[in-house]
């Protein structure tokens, strides 16, 4: 990398264009199509919604609005309990598909499905099923116990959970594929040393797969979490931000302000979140860019 | 024949309790979604596990487009198809010849759009739906599917570039510099010696964006609002503001959606997992 920096730094010198090589002339040449997207679609529209969202009154707008500080504990719940719940499933199947049996080997083909197929009308079937008057687990329930089963989606616990829910279903097998590469990358005479040694798979969790993956799983639990503050698909399409506006989430907030024509307060409530994306993109980028 | 010891079979039968509970999991949405689409309107909700009488007659009314929601499919259809191709193709483009760039030509400040670029792939994407929405009124392109192009090319590159200038970091320079030995300009050595040789990473990136584009529903349905101009995911979620929404439809609609990018994933697997997971998180 040492190499390209070099070029960054302004000596001075003779003009710019008899300083450059022709591959470099190139370079920028190849480099302008990104750039170009890059100014017109990232820098001008964050710029113009920093300078949308500059005034106090938006912040204090927001304060006061009951339904932001739901929405910020809502995010804080998806992403520290919810990511970590599914963490921690992924780490263990990416244990279980790693035994080697052919029934296993299909059932990982299977199991990628959720992160195959596109989530809107997966999260919709999802929907459908917990439907109080026509799904089918009020059906179930109906002709199980003779009782009307509840109104799943009208309590904001029960539907904060299950959007957590269907997140997990949804990306759990991406988390689960790349924890399963990290774990076959441990060399496998550690654990024949481990067996000959009569360790119990505790032991040999704890002293050799989690020593040998224990930073894959921190970025990957940081960078899931990340992604997640992103995920409007989960809660919109299943509960809508509701049972009364209780279960919006950040993603899902910004949408309903920008719907109500609250343009400065869709890019305030963005801003306030700043202060907790920033340090995790920091150190992310500081990991991947080695 | 050896008879299984009985420890073989306590292992198998704790595999087993882990595995079934996982199909389980994993198949229930998928296979309700399914369920729904064969079967007549009266059986879908019964709760059986299997229809009476399973028939594609739901299909038949998508395919007619015999139904009110379904007025505009194929149109809504052909719009997914042309934005996920169009998206295709620029993403492949831009983001190919920006990590040529950054990586083989070592282009000056190459260091700093790469980090530009990472930022910008791990800023959530629904916090930059909201400047984005309104930067596309003041280009004018709201309604248009350049819009929802641009922005899924935006959103789409920052990761084709990292992970193409990751696999072209590997590549030995000495390939161009024999290239340019033998007189090749840099435009000849990106067609005939950069372009054939990323191939594997070109399309797993190619696919990538793809599907993305394709799966795409958040910055569909702000950025495109006109029922001949929307693309498909966004007609299903238009399914649910009416109450009476006819549901089987809905599911069947869903599944004709859900299984070009089934496909396509299963197709370039090999690709996907080699060139995009292992790539994803570098450890």
């Amino acid at each position: 990398m040492a190499i390209t920096l070099s070029g960054d730094q302004a000596l001075p010198g003779p003009p710019l264009s008899s300083r450059l090589t022709p591959a470099q002339v190139w370079g920028i040449i190849l480099l302008a199509p990104y750039l170009l997207v890059f100014l017109a679609f990232v820098v001008y529209p964050v710029c113009y919604g920093l300078w949308l969202a500059r005034a106090p009154s938006n912040y204090v707008a927001l304060y006061n609005d009951p339904i932001f500080a739901r929405a910020a504990v809502n995010t804080l719940i998806f992403l520290v309990i919810g990511i970590n719940i599914k963490m921690v499933i992924a780490l263990f199947l990416s244990g279980f598909f790693a035994v080697q049996r052919p029934w296993i080997k299909w059932l990982s083909v299977i199991f990628i499905l959720p992160w195959a197929v596109p989530s809107i009308p997966t999260i919709l079937s999802v929907r459908f099923m917990f439907n109080p008057e026509w799904g089918v687990i009020n059906h179930l329930i109906f002709s199980f116990t003779g009782d009307d089963g509840p109104n799943w989606l009208n309590d904001p616990t029960v539907a904060l959970t299950m959007a957590i829910g269907v997140h997990i279903w949804k990306s759990l097998p991406f988390w689960t594929l790349i924890l399963i590469t990290g774990r076959l990358a441990i060399p496998h005479d550690l654990f024949e040393a481990a067996e000959v040694d009569g360790a119990s798979w505790w032991q040999k969790f704890r002293y050799i797969t989690w020593p040998s993956m224990q930073t894959l799983y921190i970025t990957c639990t940081l960078l899931s979490m990340i992604w997640t503050l992103g995920d409007f698909n989960s809660v919109y399409l299943l509960t809508g931000g509701g049972p009364a506006d209780l279960t919006h989430v950040l993603a899902t907030l910004g949408i309903r302000y920008l719907r109500l024509d609250q343009l400065s307060l869709a890019m305030a409530s963005i801003v306030c979140a700043m202060p907790f994306v920033l340090p995790l993109v920091y150190f992310m980028m500081k990991r991947l860019s080695r | 024949m050896k008879l299984p010891s009985l420890r073989d079979v306590a292992t198998e039968a704790r595999l087993l309790l882990i595995g079934i509970p996982v199909f389980l999991w994993t198949m229930i949405p998928i296979y309700h979604m399914f369920l729904f689409a064969i079967s007549p309107k009266e059986d879908a909700f019964s709760g059986k596990l299997w229809p009476d009488h399973p028939t594609l007659h739901n299909f038949t009314i998508v395919f007619k487009q015999q139904h009110y929601f379904l007025r505009d499919f194929y149109a809504q259809f052909w719009n997914s198809l042309v934005i996920a191709a169009a998206v295709g193709v620029l993403t492949l483009v831009i983001a190919t010849a920006a990590a040529f760039s950054i990586s083989r030509l070592r282009v000056p400040g190459g260091r700093i759009v790469m980090n530009l670029a990472l930022f910008t792939y791990f800023i959530p994407a629904a916090f930059l739906a909201v400047p984005m929405y309104r930067t596309m009124g003041n280009y004018g392109l709201l309604n248009n599917h350049w819009s929802l192009i641009l922005a899924m090319v935006t959103i789409a590159s920052p990761y084709a570039i990292w992970v193409l200038k990751q696999a072209s970091d590997k590549l030995p320079v000495e390939l161009d510099e024999a290239a340019v030995m033998d007189g090749a300009t840099t435009l000849q050595i990106f067609r005939m010696v950069y372009v054939p040789l990323m191939m594997p990473s070109l399309v797993a990136i190619g696919t990538y964006a793809v599907l993305l584009a394709w799966n795409e529903y958040l910055y569909a349905f702000l950025l495109l609002s006109n029922d001949r101009e929307i693309t498909l995911p966004v007609a299903l979620g238009n399914f649910l503001a009416a109450d009476d929404s006819p549901w089987e439809l809905l599911m069947t609609t869903g599944f004709i959606y859900a299984l070009p990018p089934a496909a396509i994933y299963y197709a370039f697997r090999r690709y996907m997992v080699g060139g995009l997971t292992a790539g994803a998180v570098k450890s």
